[in-house]
C-alpha cells in the first residue's frame, strides 16, 4: 500500500493540500481530511470507458477507437464558423493552455464555467481593482470576516475549518473566539446559523444594503432610509460600527451577489464599498471560487489572451465583450455552429433554451463522466482526472499557484493528450 | 393550492457530493427537489417529500418538495443542476450571467413524476 500525505484536493476553490490517500493497486481504497465533497470525487464514480459516436443525438451511442474519435472532433471544428469550447474549471492550466491555442487555431470562441460564477466579479474588477489577501493572510490576521451571498458550509466546507472562521493563525492565534462573523444572504443558511451576527436582505436588494451601507460610513446615515431592502436601518448603523472596529476585515462574496439582479454591479459596489473602508482600518475582499482550478484558467487565459475569458477569436486576434461572447449568449442567440465541451457541465448547468441549441448542433465532449452534456454529444472522448491521475498547476480561489499531484497512475489519455491530437488533425485538414 | 414564490437556485453539498455522478439516483434526489419553508409548504397543502411542478415564464420542471425553515416566506430554492435550469431565466442582462436567482415561479401540488435526468434532457432534442 502507498499512503500520499499533503495530496491536493482537485474540488473545490479551497484547494486543501493536507489530504492523506490510500493506494492499493493502482486504486484508491481511503482518503484522510477530505470533506464530502472532495472525498467523493477522489473516491470515484462510474467513468466513461471508451470514445462513442453517433450522428443523431436521438439514437444511441456506438463505441469508436481514440483515433475516430479524435478525427470527428477536429472534422467538426474543421468545418465550424462560429465554434464554442467552453469549460475548463476541473482540468490543469496545463489544459488551459493547449485549449487556448486549439481555439485560436480555429478561430473558437473559448469560456469557462466562470460565466455561470464569478465572470460577474472580473467586469467589476475591470471598472475598480480588488483588495484583496491571500487566504494565509486572512488566517493569520482577519478577526472580522463577512459572508456574503455565499454558504461555505455546503460549498465550501472546509474554508471555515483551515482559512477563516476557526483556523488559528499567526495573529489570531484564538480561532473561532477571536473573529467576529457576520453573514448577509437572503435565506438564514447553515451557514447564517454558525454567525454571531445574521442581517437577512431581501432577495435583489444587495445593491441597495451595500449603497446604504456606504452613505452611513461616509457620515450620511440621515440620507438612509427607516428600513433598506429589509434591512432596518439601526442594524446597518451598528453594523457599520461593527466593521469599522476591525483590525484586518475580510468580506467573501460567492453566486448571491453575482447571479443576482444587479450581477457584476453588486460585486463593483461591494469593492466600493471594500475601498472606502481601508479609510478607517484594513479591509480586504475575496470571491468564493468554485470549481479548484475555474480561477486557473483566468490566470493562464489573461497571460495568452489579454482577457481572463469569454475570448472570442474569429477575427484572428482576441475579442472580449461578456454579454456577447460569453457561452450563453451565443448559444442564446442561435449563433455558435458547433460546440466542444470540455471540464464542465453546460448540459447540467446552462439554461433550458442554452442546452436545446447544443441538442441542435454538432457537440464533442472530453469528460470521464457521463452527464447531461453527454446526452447532447455526438462525440463524447473520456479522459483521466486531473489532480487525481494527473499533475500539474491549480489556482486557488485566492490566486496561490499549487501544484496538484499524481494519486494513481491513469488508465486513460490525458485532456492534454486529446488536444494535442485534435491540434494536430485540425492542421492536417487545412492542408498545414 | 398554488403558491407564487421568487425563485433562487444555487450549491448544497449533496449537489456537489453527486456532481460527478449525475447518471445515479443519489444526483437526482439531491437536486430534483424544491425547498420551501413550512408555512409556504401548508399554503400548498402538501408535505414534504410530495411533488410539485415549478412554472416560470422560461419553462416548467417538476419536483419533491422538501422543508427548509432558513427560507423566509415566499422563497423557493432548487439546488443548481438541470431541474433548477429547466425553469431559470436565461437572460444574461447583457454580462454573460443568467438569471439564476430571483425568477418569479408558480408552485403547484402535482401527481405527475420527477422526469430522470436522462428523460429531462430528452426534451431539449
Amino acid at each position: 500500500m502507498t499512503v500520499i500525505t499533503d495530496a491536493l484536493c482537485p474540488f473545490c476553490g479551497c484547494v486543501c493540500d493536507d489530504l492523506t490517500i490510500y493506494v492499493e493497486n493502482n486504486k484508491i481504497t481511503n482518503i484522510k481530511n477530505a470533506c464530502k465533497l472532495g472525498a467523493s470525487k477522489i473516491m470515484g464514480h462510474h467513468r466513461i470507458e471508451a470514445p462513442m459516436m453517433r450522428a443523431d443525438k436521438k439514437s444511441g451511442f456506438k463505441e469508436v477507437s481514440y483515433e475516430e474519435a479524435i478525427n470527428e472532433a477536429a472534422q467538426i471544428l474543421f468545418k465550424s464558423k462560429r465554434p464554442l469550447m467552453y469549460g475548463w474549471a476541473s482540468a490543469l492550466c496545463e489544459v488551459h493552455k493547449k485549449g487556448i491555442l486549439l481555439a485560436e487555431e480555429v478561430g473558437a470562441i473559448i469560456d469557462n464555467t466562470a460565466t455561470v460564477c464569478h465572470a460577474p466579479s472580473t467586469l467589476a474588477v475591470h471598472e475598480k481593482g480588488l483588495p484583496t489577501a491571500t487566504l494565509g493572510q486572512i488566517k493569520n490576521r482577519s478577526d472580522i470576516i463577512v459572508f456574503w451571498g455565499s454558504n461555505p458550509v455546503h460549498a465550501h466546507p472546509r474554508h471555515m475549518g483551515r482559512y477563516s472562521v476557526f483556523a488559528k493563525g499567526f495573529f489570531q492565534e484564538k480561532g473561532r473566539k477571536g473573529r467576529k462573523v457576520i453573514v448577509v444572504d437572503v435565506r438564514k443558511t447553515e451557514t447564517a446559523a454558525m454567525a454571531d451576527e445574521f442581517v437577512q436582505v431581501q432577495q435583489g436588494s444587495d445593491y441597495l444594503v451595500i449603497s446604504a451601507l456606504r452613505a452611513i460610513l461616509s457620515g450620511h446615515a440621515d440620507v438612509v432610509l427607516g428600513s433598506v431592502g429589509g434591512v432596518p436601518k439601526e442594524q446597518l448603523v451598528k453594523l457599520v460600527d461593527t466593521l469599522k472596529a476591525a483590525k484586518f476585515g475580510s468580506i467573501f462574496f460567492g453566486m448571491g451577489l453575482t447571479q443576482s439582479i444587479s450581477r457584476y454591479k453588486n460585486i463593483d459596489n461591494a469593492i466600493s464599498l471594500i475601498t472606502e473602508l481601508n479609510a478607517f482600518t484594513k479591509y480586504v475582499i475575496s470571491p468564493m471560487r468554485g470549481h479548484y482550478n475555474v480561477t486557473g484558467f483566468g490566470q493562464v487565459c489573461s497571460w495568452e489572451t489579454g482577457f481572463a475569458t469569454a475570448v472570442d477569436f474569429a477575427r484572428g486576434a482576441p475579442y472580449y465583450n461578456p454579454g456577447e461572447t460569453a457561452a450563453n449568449d451565443v448559444l442564446m442567440r442561435k449563433e455558435t455552429d458547433a460546440a466542444m465541451i470540455i471540464a464542465g457541465d453546460a448540459g447540467a448547468h446552462f439554461p433550458a433554451d442554452s442546452v436545446r441549441h447544443l441538442a441542435r448542433i454538432p457537440v464533442v465532449q472530453i469528460d470521464p463522466y457521463w452527464n447531461p452534456t453527454t446526452e447532447v454529444s455526438n462525440v463524447v472522448i473520456p479522459v483521466a482526472i486531473c489532480g487525481v491521475e494527473v499533475e500539474g498547476t491549480a489556482y486557488r480561489m485566492d490566486g496561490v499557484s499549487l501544484r496538484m499531484r499524481k494519486m494513481v497512475e491513469p488508465t486513460l489519455p490525458t485532456d492534454v493528450e486529446v488536444l494535442e491530437r485534435i491540434t494536430e488533425r485540425v492542421r492536417e485538414l487545412r492542408g498545414e | 393550492m398554488t403558491l407564487n414564490a421568487i425563485l433562487i437556485t444555487g450549491r448544497t453539498i449533496n449537489q456537489g457530493a453527486t456532481i460527478e455522478n449525475k447518471t445515479s439516483s443519489d444526483y437526482q434526489e439531491a437536486t430534483a427537489l424544491c425547498e420551501l419553508n413550512s408555512k409556504d409548504i401548508g399554503i400548498l397543502g402538501i408535505k414534504p417529500g410530495n411533488r410539485i411542478s415549478v412554472k416560470t415564464d422560461h419553462g416548467d420542471v417538476v419536483v419533491k418538495l422538501k422543508e427548509n425553515n432558513g427560507n423566509p416566506d415566499g422563497m423557493a430554492f432548487i439546488p443548481m443542476g438541470p431541474w433548477a435550469n429547466a425553469v431559470v431565466d436565461p437572460d444574461t442582462k447583457g454580462c454573460g450571467m443568467p438569471g439564476f436567482k430571483g425568477i418569479k415561479a408558480r408552485l403547484d401540488p402535482t401527481d405527475a413524476r420527477v422526469l430522470p435526468m436522462k428523460e429531462l434532457i430528452a426534451r431539449y432534442k
